[in-house]
C-alpha cells in the first residue's frame, strides 16, 4: 500500500492504482470522456487531469499510477482552467442542437459544461463538419457531435471484436471512420450498437429510438433478452407505457452474462412489441373465419372443446406445445395443466427445432 | 452447458466449436470467444461445413461434409488415444466403459476419417492435439450437431471426447450446447417435455408421480410417456390426435416438411393457439388467445448456462391481451381444477417446492444476479460448473458410437446437400424480428448460399432468384454467392415464410432418441429460373 | 574556445560510411569489442559514468534509462532516426558521415541490455539514408562485427509525431502513429509489449567513443552536467549555414558569430530559435548562454535537437510563428483534445493576428490556450507546440501589437 494525499485527505491505495481510482476513492469527482473501466485506457480526453505537487505539468489521472507521497489537487485553478479550455475547444466543433439531440439530459459534454459554467466557446473560428450520412437502419452517426474519445473504436475491437471502425486522418481532421470511409453495412460492422452504449455524447444513437423520448423521460426496466439462449440482460426504455428503446446495464452484478454487451437483435429488435398487428383480442373461428370474441366467450369455447375431446377420445387425444419463449412460470403451469387437468403427458416444446 | 459462459472468455485455453455459428446465433458468446482468442491466446478449433466467421481466427478449421460429425469426432479420439494424449487418471477414476470405446475407435484413423469427412488427416491430428493438450478445453455446439438423424450419437461422441481428455468438471472445460432460444433451457427444466416433470423427474417413476399428485392435489397423474412434438404432428396426421394447444410456437414455419405439418393440423378437431401475433399456425386455429411479449410480463428465464434470471414487466399488456399464465389459469378453472395465483412470483414459489434443482432460488436472491441451477438450498451459491466431483450417475459413461451418416444423400435428381440454419439479423420463424423495423429493413429477404463455382457453372449471378427444391417441395429465393461452403453444398435460413426452408427439409428419419428431425442435411436441387 | 570539437564527425568525408572495413581502420568497433568483454552491468556503469544524456531533445541520462530495463526473453534496441524537426538534419549527417558508429552504438546497447535485435526507424523523406544504412548493415554483418545482433531499418511515412518514442513504436508495429501513455515506459513495455530502449542516432553514435575512451574521458568534455559534444545545424540568416560538432559548453553567440560567420548581408540580429520548430525564440540579451541542456532550460529555451534558426532584423516574427503554428496544426496526430483542437485554434488565431484582424483579447486567448496545451497535452508535441508563440509573446509582444489595425 502507498500513501497519497488527495485534496488534503490522506488515503492508502495498493501500488499500481491509477490516480483516477485513488481520487474517486477519496471522494473527488473527476470528469472523464475517454475513460471506460471495461476498455483499454486511452488517456486522450485530458478531462481527468489533476495537479500533483512538484510536477511541471498536469497529470491525466486515468493513466497515471499513484506514487507514494503524491499530493494531488483535483480542482486547483490550473486544473479547472485546463478543463474549461478543453470544453471550450470541444464546444467550438460541436453541433449544439441539444434541443433535438437524443442524448439531451444524458450527455457528458452537457454535464461538464454545466459543472464548469462553460456557456460558450472563445474559439469561435471555423466549424468543420464531420457528419456522416449512413443509410443503415440501426445506428445514426452524427460526427458533428463527436468529441473523439474513441470509446466506440475500442469497444468495437475489444468487446465485439468487429474492428469495423477506427480513426481516419490526423489532427483536427481526425474522425471516426470505417475502412475507406464507407457505410457501416459495407464494413465488418455487426450492428451490435456497443458503440452507442459507450458514446458519452449524442454522436452515436439508435435510429429505431429516434424521436421517441429523451433519456430523462424514459423509465429503464431491467430484464432478460427474448431472443437466443445466451440470456443477456438489457434495459427496456419505457415512455408512456410504450417501449421506446433498449439500453445496457454494464454493471456485472446486474448484467452477469453480457456486462451490457448486446447483439443487433437485442438492441434494435424490440419494436415488434408495438407492431400494429399484435393480437390484442381473442379470436374464434366462425363460419371458417377467425373473428374477435370476448375472453369469456373464447375461454368457454376452448374449455368446452377440450372437455368434449377428452371425454370422447381420452386425454391422450390432446397435446400441447408449450414454448421455449415463455417464462418458467408459464411453462410450469402449462405442463401442470396438461398433466393434472387434462391427464396426459403429451406436452412438449420446440427444443428440438 | 456443463460450464458457464464467462469461462469461455477467461478460463478456456482451447475452444472447440462444432456445429455452432456462434457469432451469428449467439453473438455475445461469440464476442467472448473472440476476446479469449485475441487477448489471452486461447486456441480455437472450428468444425463446420461452412467457413463461419470464427473460422477466420481459428488455429484449425475443419470443413467437414454435413452429417459426418461422428466420424470426425471419433477420428480426433483416435488420435488422442494413439498418441497417448488421454487423461489416464480421469479415465481411470471418473469414467467407465472406456475399453469398449477404445476398441471401437481403433478403425477411425485420421486417414480413414479423412475419406468420410473430407477433412485432411493432418488437420484432424492438429485439432485433436490442441484439444487434448490444453490445460482446459471447452466444446461448444449447437443445432449443427443435434439436428441430424444421428444427433444423439453426435452428442455422445462429443461427450466421449471430453471424457477421454478429462475436460469436464473444471473451469474452462465442459460439453456446452449453446441453446437457441431464450428459455428453451427453462422449458425443459419446467417439465414441458413428454417424459419428465420438473427438474427431469421421470413421469414413469411412481414416487415422482406421487410427490406431484400430493403437491398438485390430484388423484392420479398419467404414468406413460407422452408424445414428442414431432410424434404429435404425425399422430395428428394419422387422426389419432384430436386436439392441440400451441403456446408461442409456430410449427407451420419451424417444423420440417411443412406440407406434412399443414395436412396434420388440418386434420385436427380443435387447434388452440396462444401467441402475440397471428402466426402461420394461429391462422389455422379454432381459437386464438392473445398473449403478451416479454416486455409485458414478470417471471424468469433460464439461459443456456442454466442461470435463472428475472424477466420484468415494463409495460401493461397491450389491448385486451392477457398474461399467458392467466390464460392457462382461466382454462383450468373452467375445467374444474381451480388455479389461483396472484403473480408469477407465487407460481415460482410453487415451482421451488417440487423442483429440487430450483429449490434454493428465489426472486429475492436473483433480484440482481441470476443463479445457476442446481441450487438446492437457500444457502447454496448455485452451480456454474457441473460434474465437479462426480457425475450424476457416479462415473462418467463412455458410449460406443459408430458412424452411420446422414439419411438422405445427393443423387442425380437432387445433387446438392442442403443445410439450414439462422442468420444474425433474424430469429427463428421471424415472428418478432420480421416485425422489427430495422432488422427487417436490413435483411428483408431470404437467400440461398451457393459456391461461386457452382453459380458460374449454372449461370447464376448474385442476387438472382433461383429455385431450390427437394423431394418435399420447392421455394424461390435470391442467390448469395460465397465460398464459405463446398461446391456441392447450399445453405439457407428458415426465418422467411415467403421462402420457407422447412418446405424443403426432411421430417424423418428422426433421431431415434431425441426425436430431432434432420434439418441439417437433405438432398436438394438448384435451378435457374 | 570557439572551435569545433569533432568526435562523431572526426572522420567525416574521410571514410565511406557504408563500409565497415574503413570504419574499423580508424578504430571502429573497438568500443563494441570492449563492451562484449565486460559484464552487462559494467557497460551500463560506464555509460552512466560518461554522463551521456539523450541527444534527441529530452536529455534523459542514457545509462540510467538502460538500467531500468527488466529481465525478459525478448528485448529491442530502437534507433530514432525520424528526424522530422524542421531545420534539423544532424542525424542524416551522422549517418552519411559515420553510419557504422550508429550501428556499433546500437550493438553496444544490445550488449548492455541483452538484446539481439535492433530497429532503425528512418524518416520517410530519407530514402537514400535507408539505402545507405542497409548497405552499412550488410557490410558490418559481412565483417562479422555485429555478432548475433541484427539490425533492421524501418521507414516512417512523414509524420512528425513519430519522432516521439512511443508513437514511433506504434508506427513500427504497423499502427497509427500516435503516442502511448507513460508509464509504462518503453524500457519496460515497448515494441510489441517487450522492454525496448529507444535512443536518438546521435546518442548511439557517441557510445563507441565512450566505450573505447572511457566514460571519464567523455564526462570531461563540455558542460559537466551535459557532457560531450553536440552536433548543431545552423540555418537562417547567417553567412555560414551548415552543421558543426561543438563541445556542449559552447555558447550561442559563438555559434552564430564565430561558426556561423555572423548575420548575412551585414544586417542586425533579431532572434534565434534553438531546438527546432518547437523551440523558444531567444532575443539578443540571452545570446551568451551555453548551449547545454540545463543552461538553455534556465532561459526558458531548450537545446532540443540542436537546430539553430537565426532571424535577422527584417524578419516578421509574427509571420514566422504563424507558419510554425500551421506546421503544428498539420502535424498534430489528433489523439488528445488540447493538441488536436488547440493547435488548430492557435493557428487560426495566429492567422487572424498576422492578417491584421486581431486584438488584445486574442493575445490573452493565445496565452491561456498555450498554458493549457503545455499543461494538459498528451505528449511532447502538444506540450511544446505553444512554445514559439509563448516565447515570442514574451520577448516580441510589440511585434504582435504592431499588427493590430
Amino acid at each position: 500500500m502507498i500513501n497519497v494525499t488527495i485534496n488534503g485527505k490522506e488515503i492508502q491505495v495498493p501500488r499500481g492504482t491509477m490516480l483516477l481510482e485513488a481520487c474517486r476513492q477519496a471522494g473527488a469527482d473527476i470528469p472523464t470522456f475517454c475513460h471506460d473501466p471495461h476498455l483499454q485506457l486511452a488517456g486522450s480526453c485530458r478531462m481527468c487531469v489533476v495537479e500533483a505537487k512538484g510536477r511541471w505539468n498536469l497529470l491525466a489521472s486515468c493513466v497515471m499510477p499513484a506514487e507514494n507521497g503524491m499530493e494531488i489537487e483535483t480542482e486547483s485553478p490550473s486544473v479547472v482552467e485546463a478543463r474549461k479550455i478543453i470544453l471550450e475547444l470541444l464546444l467550438a466543433r460541436h453541433d449544439l442542437s441539444c434541443h433535438t439531440c437524443e442524448r439531451d439530459g444524458d450527455c457528458r459534454l452537457q454535464d461538464y459544461c454545466y459543472r464548469y459554467g462553460v456557456k460558450e466557446s472563445r474559439f469561435a473560428g471555423e466549424i468543420i463538419h464531420f457528419s456522416k450520412e449512413d443509410p443503415n437502419p440501426f445506428i445514426e452517426r452524427d460526427y458533428d457531435k463527436c468529441i473523439m474519445c474513441t470509446k466506440c473504436v475500442r469497444v468495437c475491437k475489444e468487446i465485439t471484436g468487429a474492428e469495423a471502425i477506427n480513426v481516419k486522418d490526423r489532427g483536427h481532421h481526425a474522425a471516426i471512420s470505417t475502412a475507406f470511409d464507407g457505410n457501416l453495412a459495407d464494413s465488418t460492422c455487426v450492428f451490435c450498437g456497443q458503440c452507442i452504449m459507450v458514446c458519452p455524447v449524442g454522436a452515436l444513437t439508435s435510429k429505431v429510438s429516434m424521436g421517441k423520448g429523451k433519456p430523462y423521460q424514459v423509465e429503464k426496466v431491467l430484464t432478460t433478452c427474448t431472443y437466443c439462449g445466451t440470456g443477456c440482460t438489457l434495459e427496456l426504455n419505457v415512455k408512456d407505457d410504450t417501449v421506446v428503446g433498449v439500453s445496457s446495464n454494464r454493471d456485472e452484478r446486474y448484467s452477469p452474462v453480457n456486462q451490457g454487451a448486446l447483439c443487433v437483435k437485442g438492441r434494435f429488435g424490440w419494436d415488434f412489441i408495438h407492431a400494429e398487428d399484435r393480437l390484442t383480442t381473442p379470436l374464434i373461428r366462425k363460419n371458417g373465419e377467425l373473428q374477435p370474441a370476448s375472453w369469456d366467450e373464447a375461454l368457454d369455447f376452448a374449455a368446452a372443446k377440450l372437455k368434449q375431446i377428452k371425454e370422447a377420445s381420452g386425454p391422450d387425444a390432446l397435446a400441447m406445445f408449450a414454448s421455449a419463449r415463455i417464462t418458467n412460470e408459464e411453462n410450469y403451469l402449462a405442463q401442470k395443466f396438461m398433466r393434472a387437468v387434462i391427464g396426459t403427458n403429451n406436452v412438449d416444446h420446440c427444443a428440438r427445432l | 452447458m456443463t460450464n458457464s459462459i464467462a469461462e469461455l472468455e477467461k478460463d478456456a485455453k482451447a475452444i472447440f466449436l462444432i456445429g455452432t455459428n456462434t457469432t451469428e446465433n449467439h453473438p455475445v458468446i461469440g464476442y467472448k470467444i473472440r476476446k479469449n482468442v485475441r487477448e489471452n491466446g486461447a486456441k480455437l478449433i472450428v468444425a463446420d461445413p461452412r467457413k463461419i466467421e470464427l473460422a477466420e481466427i481459428a488455429d484449425v478449421y475443419m470443413r467437414f461434409k454435413p452429417g459426418t460429425d461422428v466420424a470426425l469426432i471419433n477420428g480426433m479420439i483416435n488420435v488422442i488415444i494413439s498418441e497417448g494424449l488421454l487423461d489416464q487418471e480421469f479415465v481411470d477414476q471418473r469414467t467407465e466403459g472406456y475399453e469398449d470405446v477404445a476398441a471401437s475407435i481403433a478403425k477411425y484413423t485420421p486417414e480413414y476419417v479423412s475419406t468420410i469427412t473430407g477433412v485432411p488427416a493432418e488437420d484432424i491430428k492438429k485439432a485433436a492435439r490442441i484439444y487434448a493438450e490444453a490445460e482446459a478445453a471447452a466444446v461448444c455446439y449447437a443445432m449443427g450437431v443435434t439436428q441430424h438423424s444421428t444427433g444423439t450419437d453426435n452428442v455422445k461422441s462429443i461427450c466421449n471426447l471430453a471424457l477421454v481428455t478429462g475436460n469436464l468438471g473444471k473451469p474452462g472445460s465442459g460439453v456446452n450446447p449453446l441453446r437457441g432460444q431464450n428459455n428453451v433451457q427453462g422449458a425443459c427444466d419446467m417439465g414441458a417435455l413428454p417424459v419428465v416433470l420438473t427438474a427431469y423427474q421421470k413421469v414413469v417413476d411412481e414416487p415422482v408421480r406421487q410427490k406431484f399428485e400430493t403437491a398438485w392435489k390430484v388423484d392420479k397423474l398419467p404414468d406413460k410417456n407422452g408424445l414428442t412434438l414431432t410424434d404429435a404432428i404425425n399422430k395428428a396426421y394419422d387422426g389419432e390426435l384430436k386436439g392441440l394447444l400451441v403456446i408461442g410456437e409456430n410449427p407451420m414455419l419451424s417444423d420440417p416438411d411443412l406440407h406434412h405439418v399443414e395436412e396434420a393440423l388440418n386434420k385436427l378437431e380443435f387447434l388452440m393457439v396462444q401467441d402475440i401475433f397471428l402466426t402461420e399456425t394461429a391462422e389455422k386455429a379454432d381459437v386464438v388467445f392473445p398473449g403478451v411479449t416479454f416486455a409485458e410480463k414478470d417471471g424468469t428465464f433460464s439461459n443456456t448456462e442454466r442461470r435463472v434470471q428475472r424477466v420484468r414487466q415494463a409495460i401493461s399488456s397491450l389491448g385486451n391481451a392477457k398474461q399467458d399464465w392467466e390464460i392457462i389459469c382461466e382454462l383450468s378453472n373452467r375445467l374444474g381444477y381451480p388455479m389461483k395465483y396472484s403473480s408469477p412470483g407465487e407460481i415460482f414459489e410453487e415451482i421451488r417446492t417440487v423442483t429440487p434443482s430450483y429449490a434454493g432460488i428465489s426472486y429475492d436472491r436473483i433480484e440482481a444476479t441470476g443463479l445457476h441451477w442446481p441450487c438446492p438450498t437457500e444457502e447454496h451459491p448455485g452451480t456454474p460448473i457441473l460434474h465437479k466431483e462426480k457425475f450424476n450417475r457416479g462415473l462418467g459413461l463412455f458410449h460406443v458410437v459408430e458412424y452411420i451418416g446422414p439419411a438422405e444423400h445427393p443423387d442425380n435428381e437432387y445433387p446438392f446437400i442442403l443445410t439450414t440454419g439462422r442468420q444474425l439479423y433474424h430469429y427463428h420463424t421471424g415472428t418478432m424480428t420480421r416485425r422489427s423495423s430495422a432488422l427487417e429493413e436490413h435483411k428483408p429477404y431470404n437467400e440461398v448460399e451457393i459456391h461461386p463455382n457452382t453459380a458460374s457453372r449454372m449461370g447464376i449471378v448474385e442476387g438472382e432468384f433461383v429455385k431450390l427444391s427437394t423431394r418435399r417441395g420447392s421455394i424461390e429465393l435470391r442467390a448469395k454467392l460465397t465460398d464459405i461452403l463446398e461446391e456441392n453444398v447450399v445453405f439457407t435460413t428458415f426465418h422467411y415464410k415467403e421462402a420457407a426452408a422447412n418446405l424443403l427439409t426432411l421430417s424423418e428419419p428422426l433421431d431415434p432418441v431425441a426425436k430431432i428431425p434432420p434439418y441439417k442435411v437433405c438432398a436438394a436441387n438448384l435451378e435457374k429460373i | 574556445m570557439a572551435e569545433e570539437k569533432r568526435i562523431i564527425l572526426e572522420y567525416a568525408d574521410q571514410i565511406n560510411p557504408e563500409n565497415a572495413g574503413e570504419y574499423i581502420k580508424v578504430g571502429g568497433y573497438k568500443g563494441l569489442e570492449k563492451a562484449r568483454a565486460m559484464s552487462r552491468k559494467d557497460v551500463i556503469e560506464e555509460v552512466k559514468k560518461s554522463g551521456l544524456r539523450g541527444r534527441g531533445g529530452a536529455g534523459f541520462p542514457a545509462g540510467l534509462k538502460w538500467s531500468f530495463v527488466p529481465e525478459a526473453p525478448v528485448k529491442y534496441v530502437v534507433c530514432n532516426l525520424d528526424e522530422g524537426e524542421p531545420g534539423t538534419y544532424k542525424d542524416r549527417i551522422i549517418c552519411q558521415k559515420n553510419a557504422q558508429a550508429v550501428l556499433e552504438g546500437m550493438a553496444i546497447c544490445g550488449t548492455a541490455i541483452d538484446s539481439t535485435k535492433g530497429y532503425i526507424y528512418c524518416r520517410g523523406e530519407y530514402p537514400y539514408v535507408v539505402d545507405l544504412l542497409n548497405k552499412a548493415i550488410d557490410s558490418a554483418k559481412e565483417a562479422g562485427v555485429l555478432g548475433d545482433f541484427d539490425i533492421e531499418v524501418r521507414m516512417g511515412a512523414g509524420a512528425y509525431v513519430c519522432g516521439e518514442e512511443t508513437a514511433l513504436i506504434e508506427s513500427i508495429e504497423g499502427n497509427r502513429g500516435e503516442p502511448r501513455f507513460k508509464p509504462p515506459f518503453p524500457g519496460v513495455e515497448g515494441l510489441w509489449g517487450v522492454p525496448t530502449i529507444v535512443n536518438n542516432v546521435e546518442t548511439f553514435a557517441a557510445l563507441p567513443y565512450i566505450l573505447s575512451n572511457g566514460g571519464e574521458w567523455f564526462a570531461g568534455i563540455g558542460a559537466p552536467k551535459y557532457p560531450g559534444t553536440k552536433i548543431l545545424t545552423l540555418t537562417g540568416d547567417v553567412n555560414n549555414a551548415t552543421y558543426f560538432e561543438v563541445p556542449t559548453d559552447y555558447n550561442l553567440r559563438d555559434v552564430i558569430y564565430t561558426l556561423g560567420g555572423g548575420i548575412k548581408n551585414g544586417k542586425k540580429f533579431k532572434a534565434v530559435q534553438v531546438g527546432g520548430t518547437s523551440g523558444a525564440f531567444i532575443p539578443e540579451q540571452n545570446l551568451n548562454t551555453p548551449i547545454d541542456f540545463d543552461s538553455m532550460s534556465a532561459i526558458g529555451a531548450a537545446l532540443g535537437s540542436g537546430a539553430v534558426l537565426v532571424l535577422d532584423e527584417t524578419r516578421d516574427i509574427v509571420d514566422v510563428v504563424t507558419r510554425i503554428a500551421k506546421f503544428f496544426e498539420h502535424e498534430s496526430c489528433g489523439k488528445c483534445n488540447p493538441c488536436r483542437e488547440g493547435t488548430f485554434r492557435a493557428f487560426e488565431l495566429m492567422e487572424i493576428i498576422n492578417d491584421g484582424l486581431g486584438n488584445a483579447g486574442d493575445l490573452d486567448t493565445l496565452k491561456i490556450l498555450g498554458r493549457v496545451m503545455k499543461n494538459a497535452s498528451f505528449c511532447g508535441l502538444g506540450q511544446a507546440a505553444p512554445i514559439p508563440i509563448q516565447s515570442t509573446l514574451q520577448h516580441f509582444e510589440h511585434e504582435y501589437k504592431r499588427k493590430f489595425l
